[in-house]
């Protein structure tokens, strides 16, 4: 077969169908998604997007359990949704093979923390691997269902954004899929109640002794001899960088499983090199394994818990060695990431600065709205959080609600929203929740979910109706505005926020990126009429800016939203033919 | 031979991310190792983006770190200054002289320096400036800026103008495979 220059990502998805895979079920999140988009292209698997993580590692599970080789990802965050099937479907295990892909974010690329998934692996005793480059993700992603066959446990396969999104050479294979395993009845094994788990716990304790005997010689932990003075220990994209920085400079114990850890093999690799280095980003996840097992290494007071690793830093810290570079002395603004020109969560914002209220935000797209010259956010924590925060704040001090509302997307709503408005309704908290409808998933790059009306492969499917959801629930007060139209979206939101009952106000717009989406020319100024009075430039579009003191619109980027000159009061601003 | 990295840097919508994968295309045709490093979700929203390119025998490390780039591909004026401090000394950077404000500079919290390009050349940088916009606006298409800047790049390495053609021909849609095609003509040969 041939060579493919395949993203980390693509390259899991080509592991997991060769080896069989039948069912998938995710939801998206940076740096993981690609993995579940390119499973969908494979027309002989099930799959799916997920309202959830937990929602995806169960129907994962259930698959596994009932013959199917199953698949869930997921990025680090999502990790924490999925992590109570996790944690028991450990003690359960499985039937056909179940592999869950979990993608972390070392230096936060796109993302809240930067939390360790190692740490998950542990705590509930499942094998992980970690792959350092594409083709490891292939194969790893193989491996992974044929270990977790072979131990009766789901297996994790670790990423890191630098191996999720980077390309490399990968060896693609065909297909094997054995069919579907024979489900027989097994309460012993399948009801956890604490009589079977108590059973289980046992199970799953010697399963973790096995697999360490297994990774004391394991092919996917090598050790690669060179010059012994330097004895390096790591696992995933720092391998790569380790090599890139010393190559024969050092001895190598690449760990393709990093739980459980081998002890021997480490111990007899130690002792053969003169100082040994754990290189490991995040955590010290190696590092502690090693000195609890009386290995002397050098770890984290050299390196750093934050960030990412590289080639440069590996090389300065062990070899003490710079590379010289080039610097003009400009002084360069920062560009941050901006919300779209065009993108209607901007004329949404306007309205609620406005009304000067305060904002529990939420996770996507619109979280950039919490940058300047919008400004409009005042918490944001996780998945969900926007909708049952705001209920928190609201019984802190009642006053609050006449100036508090929520902002959550879609597909954020779906996830975990809905939950927390349930909790607003059945406890009849006077809390405004503002659905931000943009008939997707944004951020992650344009995904369907289950308010779209289409599935993972486009096909047309049910579509949750958002104002009806919100009635079902016991939302009386639900409304729904068009946030390219400032004065209807001020207006209504102002009558919510007053309202005293609990209430839902949708902001319906679809992306400005979507391709189904008809942009109108794009807008221009009559410099005749512009007085270069800036007020067009509060709304913070990218395409605005001035130019000999008037205001100019970037051709390239405005789609002709027509939110600027709904602030203009000098007419200055035309729409385009 | 040694591994050569190339850098692809620009404000997120301007194309960089194709830009990245025809090269790609194009140095696995060429038999290769390779590795390429891109970046997805918030970055790509108007912000500061980078792909990293890395060919050779065999490549390790897929990202690229200060000093050690041989060619810096810049979309805009302000990022070639951002990311010169990568550029290897003796190394190329080509930059496109378009100008986009970033947020602070719309926000009037900073200024969009004066000269950007010429502080790059004074630091003793071997920069080629280019206009790609207009360039690209009379290949048919503003978007077509990234192929009019691959050309430019191809023009300023050791394969085979065919070779180039060929990649797009596989990777770009039909109805626009004449645009880009013309574009990436412009940019190859824009300095000879």
């Amino acid at each position: 077969m041939s060579k493919q220059l395949l993203i980390g990502n693509e390259a899991v998805a080509r592991g997991l169908y060769e080896a069989g895979l039948r069912v998938a079920s995710s939801y998206p999140g940076t740096p993981s998604t690609e993995i579940t988009e390119c499973i969908a292209k494979y027309d002989d698997v099930y799959s799916e997007w997920a309202p959830n993580e937990k929602v995806a590692m169960e129907v994962a599970a259930g698959a596994a359990i009932s013959g199917a080789r199953s698949f869930c990802g997921m990025k680090h965050v999502g990790l924490n949704v999925a992590a109570d099937p996790l944690f028991t479907a450990s003690y359960t295990g499985i039937n056909a093979g179940m592999v869950i892909a979990v993608a972390d974010d070392p230096g936060m690329h796109s993302s809240q923390n930067e939390q360790d998934s190692r740490h998950y692996a542990k705590a509930s005793k499942t094998m992980m691997l970690e792959p350092s480059d594409s083709e490891e993700c292939l194969q790893f992603a193989k491996l992974a269902f044929t270990l977790s066959e072979q131990f009766d446990t789901p297996v994790i396969l670790r990423l890191s954004t630098r191996v999720a999104h980077s390309r490399g050479l990968v060896e693609v294979g065909e297909r094997v899929d054995n069919g579907l395993k024979e489900y027989k009845k097994d309460p012993m094994k399948y009801v956890m109640m604490p009589g079977m788990a108590i059973k289980k716990h046992v199970v799953v304790e010697q399963r973790v002794l096995d697999q360490t005997s297994w990774a004391e010689t394991a092919p996917i932990n090598t050790v690669e001899m060179n010059d012994t003075k330097i004895g390096v220990i790591t696992a995933g994209i720092s391998y790569t960088y380790a090599k890139e920085a010393l190559g024969d400079k050092a001895s190598y114990l690449k760990l393709g499983c990093v739980y459980p850890l081998p002890v021997q093999l480490i111990k007899d690799f130690a002792a053969k090199c003169d100082k040994v280095y754990v290189l490991e980003e995040l955590d010290p996840f190696i590092e502690e394994h090693c000195r609890q097992n009386g290995v002397e290494v050098i770890g984290k007071e050299a390196f750093t818990l934050q960030g990412e690793y590289s080639q440069s830093l590996i090389a300065r810290v062990i070899l003490g060695k710079e590379d010289k570079s080039l610097a003009t002395d400009l002084e360069i603004p920062a560009r941050p990431p901006v919300l779209c020109a065009g993108c209607p969560h901007r004329g949404l914002y306007y309205a609620l600065k406005k009304l000067n209220v305060m904002v529990s935000g939420d996770i996507g797209c619109y979280t950039l709205g919490a940058l300047a010259p919008i400004g409009m956010m005042d918490t944001c924590i996780c998945m969900g959080a926007s909708v049952s925060a705001l209920h928190g704040r609201n019984q802190a001090n009642p006053e609050n609600a006449k100036k508090s509302v929520a902002v959550i997307g879609d597909s954020t709503f779906m996830h975990s929203g809905v939950t927390g408005l349930i909790d607003i309704a059945y406890n009849q908290s006077n809390s405004t929740v503002i659905i931000l409808d943009n008939s997707i998933t944004g951020m992650t790059g344009h995904q369907d979910n289950p308010t779209t009306g289409k599935t993972i492969k486009g096909d047309p499917t049910t579509a949750v109706s958002l104002e009806l959801l919100a009635k079902a629930v016991g939302i009386d007060h639900v409304r729904v505005v068009d946030p390219y139209n400032l004065e209807e979206c001020e207006r209504v939101i102002r009558e919510e926020v007053e309202r005293d009952a609990p209430s839902v106000v949708i902001s319906r717009r679809p992306c400005a990126l979507l391709k189904y989406v008809k942009h109108k020319p794009p807008m221009h100024v009559n410099t005749d009429k512009c007085v270069g009075c800036k007020m067009c430039m509060k709304i913070g579009c990218p395409a605005i800016s001035m130019k000999d003191k008037k205001s100019v619109i970037d051709f390239t980027q405005c789609v002709g939203c027509a939110v600027c000159s709904q602030l203009c009061k000098f007419d200055a601003i035309e729409e385009g033919e | 031979m040694e591994t050569k990295s190339i850098m692809i840097v620009g404000v997120g919508g301007q194309g960089t991310l194709l830009a990245s994968r025809l090269l790609g295309a194009v140095l696995l045709s060429q038999n290769y190792d390779v590795k390429v490093s891109e970046v997805h979700g918030m970055s790509q929203r108007g912000g500061s983006v980078v792909t990293y390119v890395r060919y050779g025998e065999k490549v390790h490390s897929p990202i690229i770190q200060k000093g050690q780039a041989d060619l810096i591909l810049a979309f805009e004026q302000l990022e070639a200054a951002r990311w010169l401090p990568y550029l290897k000394v003796g190394g190329k950077i080509i930059a496109n002289n378009q100008k986009i404000d970033p947020m602070p500079v719309i926000t009037g919290a900073a200024t969009y320096p004066e000269g950007v390009l010429d502080a790059v050349r004074g630091t003793g940088a071997d920069l080629t400036e280019i206009d790609a916009l207009s360039l690209a606006v009379k290949a048919g298409s503003a978007k077509a800026v990234n192929v009019v800047l691959l050309g430019v790049m191809a023009s300023h390495m050791d394969i085979a103008y065919d070779v180039w053609t060929d990649a797009i021909r596989k990777t770009v849609p039909e109805k626009f495979l004449e645009m880009n095609l013309k574009a990436f003509n412009y940019g190859y040969h824009y300095s000879k």
